[in-house]
């Protein structure tokens, strides 16, 4: 473990200093970690990965999904006889076809269940109604046409704040008893040593804000081939998965088929973000397709139906207060969340807590007592809500205490900087346990906040705001400090359906000394391949390209729950640090038995097992290797070889951290805002591979400018989806983004075998906040208090005209 | 009808549908799935091939347009055998995560310095603001154009990628249907 803290600013892939090998070419200093280009990009450069929709078999046929126009209506009947006449259609399948066999529903990952094709009703627009499986791509899309289905308008529900209105329309009439559209009320905290805090402080403010519903948008949609063999009776099913033997328990449990005749592959996975994590009924009609017609069924979905259909994030109605003493001490924090869940509850995150992670709201500082409240609700859209790099909803926690902060400073007249310096946990606290039970492990807080400081010229900058608007110019400056959980997780704090989240790895080591390393986790374009590699290679003294990683097969790789929730380097990093520890181990018994000495008389030389004080006597991996599978002679009760395999438990989540500072420039005539900087000091702990992890960091900036300025999920007042294409559904392009400038600095966490945390969404869940603070600096002087994301030019200019809109709803 | 598209320097006849897209002509019909689709609408730019010598959005061609043209697709960039220093700088300079959106962004980005070897940041930004990557927050494409753009031999530009450099760039013979990927899967 790196034990030692550090600042840097930048690092090997740093600015224009990209030339020559760009990232070195080979580890730093001996070890095996360093910016190492990544295996995988060999393929990738040729255009030779292998997407699901890339995959052919033979006679392989394609389904297409007939879907739901209307939000909320009664389905009277479905008329399926022209499609089927269709000369190139195979089959045409039903919720009804699928009722009578039990397959018409599925449970979701937060015990509610999901049609897989409607029955009864249709509950939001672009739910799945029926299946055609026809002989090609075009053909299948040709026969939705010839399905008639007669439906019954009924009133859709689609402002959240209304659901719960007496009369609204009951949305999920199918649960016995339903006689409403609530989903469940729950609550975290001390309510009653908040409310005293309340009640002595000197400043207390409070706010409304949305957290509005957006989507993941992954440039690869959700497919999957279903291919059932006859004979066997195994189901091949290569799919879009974050999570290939969660599903594969899923679909057991789901469809009743056995286990062991189940084989899931992920191939290459063209992003993710959690969007890829849920089961989706396109998955289990393409198995349906396959059992029915015998042969392989290919269903990818279209841009459109990925974003009506599939999980969307967010759509957090909250409401925050914060109370502080005059001199700026931050004392409690309460928040009231209205969650809006869609059609069916099928948040698919595997914390016990029914609002995910969210509890850890109160996040990066040090305040007495807190408590918040949430209800959700179901409404007549899209079902989802944690789809999209949150860590299970701390992205909204940290949006909301991040807001706080800075309306607090606005009213003590502080800067916000200064603010948060006076209130960041300090070091010494740490491990710290928060007032809603989170522990955290480790943190230099103030520290990567004065790195932040120090790379944007804080106090400069703050010169240059003042000098511009006497001016008539408008720039902002926005700061953020946030504080992750992730690695999922602890068996006390969550599962899936029942299954704990302990994550398996297998290490093969050939005789030449070549290893084979099995892992559980699913890339998605984070670089397993690479990373993982890297750790096997520190830690059995060879090199990273002696060491291959099989992953995102079922029956090639041990079972664990997946990637998402930057749980990849927590969980499985430390799972695969164990295993070659392991390996390590039985080396050492080999060695001893090499050199005729008691493997106690051995140590470990970062390369090689050597005789203490004899360095001379010594053997690599390799020569170790070789003799493990000979016929020398063992010690009694070691059997040869050096294989092993291990599963990880994690005792508890890591906690990244970060410092953030974006710089905009608002033009107060049209709304329109312009990234110029953002800094971001992140602190995952050690590196394994830092161009990797910077890789990360830069793309959850992208999203948090996205989310900032442009990204909503919108319905009409009809229910319908306003955001199911991507000329209305705004993503950042490399001209909206600004050349992120980053640091780093590094507290191990003291519990993972590596001292790594988590990266993956650090900067999805920290950025947004950092720009809504600097777009709402800028326009403060026109009186703008708050205004909710996205903060598009005409949401903007409508804030500055004192008119600030509702961001959710299209409403006449 | 009947169609023929010279794909990578190697002359193509189909029959096909006139709806057909060209996407689905380069991926489905000649097995060249390098290309990706994305979004529908020509806004994402997974689909970014070359008709004749300016990239165009396969997802909005048809492949009947394409008719008695050149394509150039991400398999046929190189010659010789040799990658074009754009894919040597994508994998310099961690220009891709999934690497969905690689190999259109690269067809981009080797016409951009075909017609401007020496461009600044804001080019490159500029040249490829109508394509979407949602893993790299763009930075790193940027680095890796430059990177090529430093590392060019000025032996490659537009119409000198020359036919069947290699087998990897070269369509399949047969049509669909026959199943003879089969064997290449995992």
């Amino acid at each position: 473990m790196t034990g030692a803290a550090e600042d840097l600013r930048g690092t090997a892939c740093g600015g224009s200093a990209h030339g020559g090998s760009a990232h070195g070419g080979s580890a730093h200093g001996g070890s095996a970690y360093g910016s190492l280009p990544r295996k995988e990009d060999a393929r990738f450069i040729r255009g030779k990965g292998t997407f699901v929709d890339d995959i052919q078999l033979p006679g392989m046929l394609h389904g297409a999904i007939l879907r739901s126009p209307l939000a909320h209506a009664r389905i009277v009947s479905v008329d399926t006889t022209a499609a089927q006449a269709h000369p190139q259609v195979e089959a045409v399948i039903t919720g009804q076809m699928l009722a009578e066999r039990g397959l018409a529903w599925m449970p979701t990952l937060s015990r509610d269940v999901q049609a897989v094709l409607a029955t009864d009703k249709v509950r939001f627009q672009g739910q799945e109604v029926a299946f055609v499986v026809a002989r090609d791509r075009y053909s299948a899309r040709d026969a939705l046409e010839l399905i008639s289905v007669e439906y019954e308008p009924l009133p859709p529900v689609i402002d959240a704040e209304r659901a719960l209105d007496p009369g609204a329309p009951v949305i999920r009439d199918d649960l016995p008893g339903k006689a409403d559209n609530h989903i469940f009320d729950w609550e975290a905290g001390d309510q009653q040593a908040t409310d005293a805090v309340f009640a002595v402080a000197d400043v207390v403010v409070a706010q409304d804000m949305l957290y509005p519903r957006v989507h993941p948008a992954p440039l690869e949609t959700c497919g999957a081939v279903a291919d059932l063999d006859p004979v066997t009776g195994k189901l091949t099913l290569w799919s879009t998965s974050q999570a290939p033997h969660a599903h594969r328990t899923m679909y057991a449990l789901i469809a009743g088929l056995p286990e062991h005749k189940i084989r899931v592959i992920s191939p290459d996975i063209g992003g993710g973000f959690g969007n890829k994590v849920p089961l989706y009924p396109g998955y289990l009609c393409a198995i349906a397709g396959t059992m029915l017609t015998g042969r392989p069924v290919k269903w990818v979905e279209d841009r459109s139906e990925n974003l009506m259909s599939t999980s969307f994030a967010r759509d957090y109605h909250m409401h925050g207060e914060i109370a502080a003493t005059a001199d700026g001490r931050i004392l409690g924090l309460r928040a009231t969340v209205l969650a809006d869940h869609g059609a069916f509850n099928a948040t698919a995150q595997p914390s016990k807590f029914p609002a995910g992670f969210f509890h850890i709201f109160t996040g990066s500082y040090d305040l007495q007592a807190a408590h918040c409240q949430v209800t959700a609700v179901y409404t007549t859209k899209a079902p989802g809500g944690v789809a999209y790099a949150c860590s299970f909803r701390i992205t909204e926690a940290v949006y909301l205490v991040e807001r706080m902060v800075d309306l607090l400073a606005r009213e003590l007249g502080m800067d916000p900087a200064e603010l948060r310096m006076k209130n960041l946990l300090r070091p010494e606290q740490f491990p710290y346990t928060g007032p809603t039970g989170w522990e955290y492990d480790s943190g230099d807080y103030p520290r990567a906040l004065r790195l932040a400081m120090e790379m944007a010229g804080y106090d400069e900058l703050r010169r240059e705001q003042a000098r511009l608007r006497e001016r008539g110019e408008y720039i902002g400056i926005g700061l953020s400090f946030f504080t992750e959980g992730v690695g999922a997780g602890p068996r006390g704090q969550m599962d899936i359906l029942g299954l704990g989240m302990a994550d398996g790895a297998d290490l093969r080591v050939y005789p030449t000394g070549k290893a084979v390393l099995g892992i559980s986790v699913q890339t998605q374009g984070q670089g397993h391949e690479t990373t993982f590699a890297q750790i096997v290679a520190q830690e059995l003294g060879i090199s990273p390209e002696d060491v291959e990683v099989v992953h995102g097969d079922t029956d090639r790789t041990p079972f664990g729950l997946g990637t998402y929730g930057s749980r990849s380097t927590p969980v499985s990093g430390a799972a695969t640090a164990m295993v070659a520890r392991r390996v390590r181990e039985r080396a050492r018994i080999v060695a001893a038995a090499m050199l005729e000495v008691a493997p106690a008389d051995l140590e470990w030389a970062g390369r090689r097992w050597q005789v203490r004080g004899d360095p001379d006597q010594a053997r690599s991996m390799a020569e170790i290797a070789m003799a493990a599978h000979s016929a020398l002679e063992l010690p009694d009760g070691v059997e040869g070889h050096l294989d092993a395999s291990m599963v990880y438990n994690p005792p508890n989540l890591t906690f990244p951290f970060g410092a953030y500072i974006c710089v905009v420039g608002v033009d107060p005539g049209t709304g329109e805002v312009t990234v110029r900087r953002f800094i971001a000091v992140d602190d995952c702990g050690v590196r394994i591979n830092p161009m990797i992890v910077e890789g990360q960091v830069h793309g959850g900036l992208a999203d948090g400018v996205g989310m900032a300025l442009m990204q909503a999920i919108v319905y009409d007042e009809n229910g319908n989806c306003l955001g199911g294409s991507f000329m209305d559904y705004l993503l950042p392009t490399s001209a909206e983004c600004p050349s992120w400038e980053l640091g780093t600095t590094v507290t191990p966490s003291p519990h993972h075998p590596l001292g790594a945390k988590g990266v993956g969404e650090s900067a999805t869940v920290g950025s947004p906040a950092a720009v809504v603070n600097a777009v709402l600096d800028a326009i403060s002087p026109f009186g703008v208090r708050h205004a909710d994301m996205p903060l598009t030019p005409a949401n903007v200019w409508s804030a500055i005209q004192g008119r600030p809109q509702r961001t959710d709803l299209a409403v006449t | 009808m009947q169609i023929t598209v010279t794909v990578n320097g190697i002359p193509c006849t189909r029959e096909v549908e006139p709806r057909l897209l060209l996407i689905h002509f380069l991926r489905d019909e000649l097995g060249l799935t390098g290309s990706h689709w994305g979004c529908d609408t020509s806004n994402c730019g997974a689909c970014v091939v070359w008709l004749d010598d300016t990239p165009v959005k396969s997802c909005t061609v048809l492949a009947a347009m394409a008719d008695g043209r050149r394509v150039l697709t991400v398999e046929g960039l190189g010659r010789a055998g040799r990658l074009d220093p754009v894919q040597e700088g994508f994998a310099a300079c961690h220009g891709l995560q999934c690497g969905f959106c690689t190999p259109g962004m690269m067809m981009t980005a080797r016409w951009l310095l075909d017609h401007h070897p020496d461009p600044s940041a804001e080019q490159i930004r500029a040249a490829l603001s109508g394509q979407i990557c949602r893993c790299t927050g763009y930075e790193n494409i940027v680095r890796s154009v430059l990177w090529a753009s430093r590392h060019e031999a000025g032996q490659h530009g537009a119409g000198q990628h020359e036919a069947g450099q290699h087998e990897a760039a070269a369509p399949r013979a047969a049509g669909p249907g026959a199943g003879e990927t089969r064997g290449a899967l995992p």
